[in-house]
């Protein structure tokens, strides 16, 4: 039986699965609109911009593992849908955007709201298509799909001019891919894992560096044998919180720019680097000239173009890393490494990171550590860009596989409400709390309405320091003190939650923070709290650009414990 | 690291775009292509493309395992450090009066170049080989006066039996 293009995008969006797809809808995408009617299983979430609706789709996908689904109209909406794609690029996060076009005869007209979507998006898609019948239409859905989960997982769009829309084909669903030019691996090479097993069976002071790619693999369990078995210490990359329970006594924190003193020491001192399902970007590694400097490096990634590319490796491993590591964990023997973790145990003693210094201000160290003494880590956490994020990064101790959600890669500030949205709408029952800068919020808070009308339950904490507060500390340190412009002028948030009918409070004092939480998390339905924290504090412990990740500015403390040198541990 | 120069060989899907998705891997990685051919291949559906590019070794590994991952590229191979047989084809339009015609014409044959146009005050040499053969060629074309060069940019296979795996096709 024969069906238009826009029945067939819909049936063929929901042979892969989809549920809920977020959007905003126009001219060049009407046909597809008016199809939603006949599939109300398809859940269409309208958004207020673009940009919402595609970190929606992206939170939505990071949470649930599934591929996120997101639509705009052609022109503008497409080109709102940009920063969005560019950001699940460089995470990786595995989405499906499908933009509007205008018809196949105005193409190349300049017609109204035509914009070549297709080309712009060229460097920030996994793959793309501009659509031209709607016999292809369905081919086209099928690769996108498996295109954006498989391999090393990332956006995926489809253009589609209007005229493909009312266009009518037969529908047959593929039941494979065709794709020559794309066969990821995904099983390691077994030579390469036995080389890479004599190098941690060898090791004295071995490191596993884990990254997102655990979490896309969901490989917890396989990296958990490996560090117990061998008795390794894991540090993470920022992606990679939540990959390994934080609780764990193996776990020795976040590294790179605002890493832990002794996560970063770890590095420094190790004689073997394990890099699972991680980038090595440059905010992890600082300086790579000296990074990891008595190091062997490991390397295992799905993605063959990440080996060797920022970092010189000895044994690479490319692969899906829970495949590999079942491979890996066969060979690795038993070993305590008592003499590598007890140093270890003694940097996290002398130099503890995560210290909340006295204060009569509301410290946003102190909000963070409460939303997680009120949730017990079970909750997902999904920041913003900035100081809130580190904080959130550092101040939360992270227990539940994939409860922190981030925008890594691109630092996209105003990822926090529309992503959390996405989180709670794949995650229903979870416990999902925002957390926002002043700054990052007001990029996306139109999404308070997307919120507010489908009722989506996320909790909003705003770390309201009334400055671009990650620039205002760079201006501090690296620019005399000069605040040009970070500065912000907000308006008052708790009145602007209840404009859209979000009930909202306001904390200004330390006594004032746990019962708002607790309000907050009581609350059945989206709930604002508007943290008024001390203006100009710091993330720490810092290390400074161009440095390596052994000079590290600390938290300043007034008592100075005398620092312990990785370097003595250098063989000679 | 001193950077040379590389020859990459690609099987490509004939596919709209295509052409696109590689130049712009090159300006988005910040590589610098030197020269680029491309054309039908003996497999249909297929085309080939013959880039040189100027890199260090770890330069050149990133572009070749860059390109591996645009879904459209089927294969890629680096030349380089084969034997292969690398061609250009270049076309030479040369001032000519009738007192210098001979001495071009001399000239062509020994490099067994054509002369495939004569005009009034020119004419126009066709010569194919390495870009050695062709540079050595203008340096003594030059001294006539050259009117207009244009070049092909290198294309090359490897040498001997072997080929290019032919790519199976899960349609039927």
């Amino acid at each position: 039986m024969k069906k238009t293009g826009a029945q067939i995008l819909c049936e063929s969006l929901i042979k892969e699965g989809v549920e809920v797809i977020f959007g905003i809808l126009g001219g060049a995408i009407l046909p597809v609109y008016d199809a939603f009617t006949q599939y109300p299983q398809l859940r269409h979430i309208l958004v207020r911009h673009e940009q919402g609706a595609v970190h929606a789709a992206d939170g939505y996908a990071r949470a649930t593992h599934k591929v996120g689904a997101c639509i705009a109209t052609s022109g503008p909406g497409a080109a709102n849908l940009v920063t969005g794609i560019a950001n699940a690029y460089m995470d990786s996060s595995p989405l499906v955007a499908i933009t509007g076009q205008v018809a196949r005869p105005f193409i190349g007209k300049d017609a109204f709201q035509e914009t070549d979507i297709t080309g712009i998006t060229l460097p920030i898609t996994k793959h793309n298509y501009l659509v031209s019948s709607a016999e292809e239409l369905a081919e086209v859905v099928k690769e996108a799909f498996y295109i954006a989960r498989t391999g090393r997982q990332g956006p995926v769009l489809i253009d589609i001019p209007r005229d493909v829309q009312q266009e009518e084909a037969e529908f047959i669903y593929p039941d494979k891919v065709d794709l020559p030019g794309y066969k990821p691996v995904v099983k390691g090479h077994p030579a390469q894992v036995r080389k890479a097993a004599k190098l941690v069976n060898g090791a004295e002071r071995p490191l596993i560096i884990a990254g997102r790619g655990i979490i896309m693999s969901q490989a917890y369990a396989e990296l958990k044998e490996l560090a117990e078995r061998a008795q390794i210490p894991v540090v993470n990359t920022l992606l990679g919180i939540s990959s390994f329970p934080q609780n764990h006594v193996l776990h020795f924190g976040m590294i790179g720019m605002h890493g832990l003193d002794y996560a970063n020491m770890a590095v420094q001192a190790a004689d073997l680097i394990i890099a699972i399902g991680m980038r090595f970007d440059d905010r992890a590694t600082a300086s790579t000239a000296n990074f990891a400097p008595h190091a062997r490096v490991v390397h295992i990634d799905i993605d063959p173009a990440e080996i060797g590319k920022n970092i010189r490796v000895d044994v690479p491993i490319v692969g899906d890393v829970k495949n590999v590591l079942n491979m890996l964990n066969k060979e690795i023997k038993v070993n305590t490494h008592s003499e590598w973790l007890s140093l270890l145990n003694k940097w996290q003693r002398v130099h503890p990171s995560l210290l909340i210094r006295e204060s009569s201000e509301l410290l946003p160290q102190y909000v963070v550590r409460q939303i997680y003494e009120a949730t017990q880590g079970d909750a997902t956490v999904v920041t913003g860009v900035g100081q809130n994020q580190m904080w959130a990064a550092q101040y939360f101790t992270f227990i539940k596989p994939n409860s922190f959600i981030s925008s890594g890669g691109l630092g996209t500030m105003g990822f926090e409400l529309p992503a959390a949205m996405g989180v709670k709408v794949g995650c229903p029952d979870e416990m999902v709390w925002s957390i926002a800068g002043d700054g990052g919020f007001q990029m996306t808070i139109q999404e308070l309405a997307t919120i507010a009308v489908e009722n989506i339950g996320v909790k909003i904490a705003i770390i309201n320091n009334g400055y671009l507060g990650m620039v205002r500390q760079w201006q501090e340190l690296f620019y005399g003190h000069r605040y040009v412009d970070t500065r912000l002028w907000n308006p008052d948030f708790v009145k602007i939650a209840e404009a859209y009918e979000i009930p909202a409070i306001r904390v200004r004092h330390r006594d004032e923070v746990i019962p708002a939480i607790y309000k907050a998390m009581e609350y059945d339905g989206p709930f604002l709290v508007d943290f008024m924290v001390e203006p100009e504090e710091n993330v720490y412990p810092m290390v400074l650009p161009g440095k390596s990740l052994s000079e590290m500015m600390e938290l300043p403390r007034p008592k100075r414990v005398s620092k312990a040198k990785p370097k003595a541990l250098a063989r000679s | 690291m001193e950077a040379t120069k590389y020859t990459i060989s690609m099987l490509v899907e004939d596919k709209a775009g295509v052409l696109n998705r590689v130049a712009s891997l090159f300006r988005r990685r910040n590589f610098n292509i030197q020269s680029l051919a491309v054309g039908g291949s003996e497999q249909p559906g297929l085309s080939r493309m013959t880039i040189v590019v100027l890199a260090d070794p770890a330069q050149v590994e990133q572009v070749r395992k860059q390109l591996d991952k645009l879904i459209n590229v089927v294969k890629v191979t680096d030349l380089t450090d084969d034997d292969m047989v690398a061609r250009e084809l270049a076309l030479i339009k040369v001032a000519a009066t009738p007192s210098s015609r001979s001495e071009i014409i001399q000239i062509v044959d020994i490099f067994r170049a054509n002369i495939v146009d004569v005009a009034a005050g020119s004419v126009t040499v066709e010569v194919t080989g390495d870009e050695d053969k062709v540079n050595s060629l203008f340096e003594l074309l030059r001294g006539f006066g050259i009117k207009e060069i244009v070049r092909t940019g290198r294309i090359a296979l490897t040498r001997g039996g072997a080929s290019s795996k032919k790519i199976p096709s899960t349609k039927s």
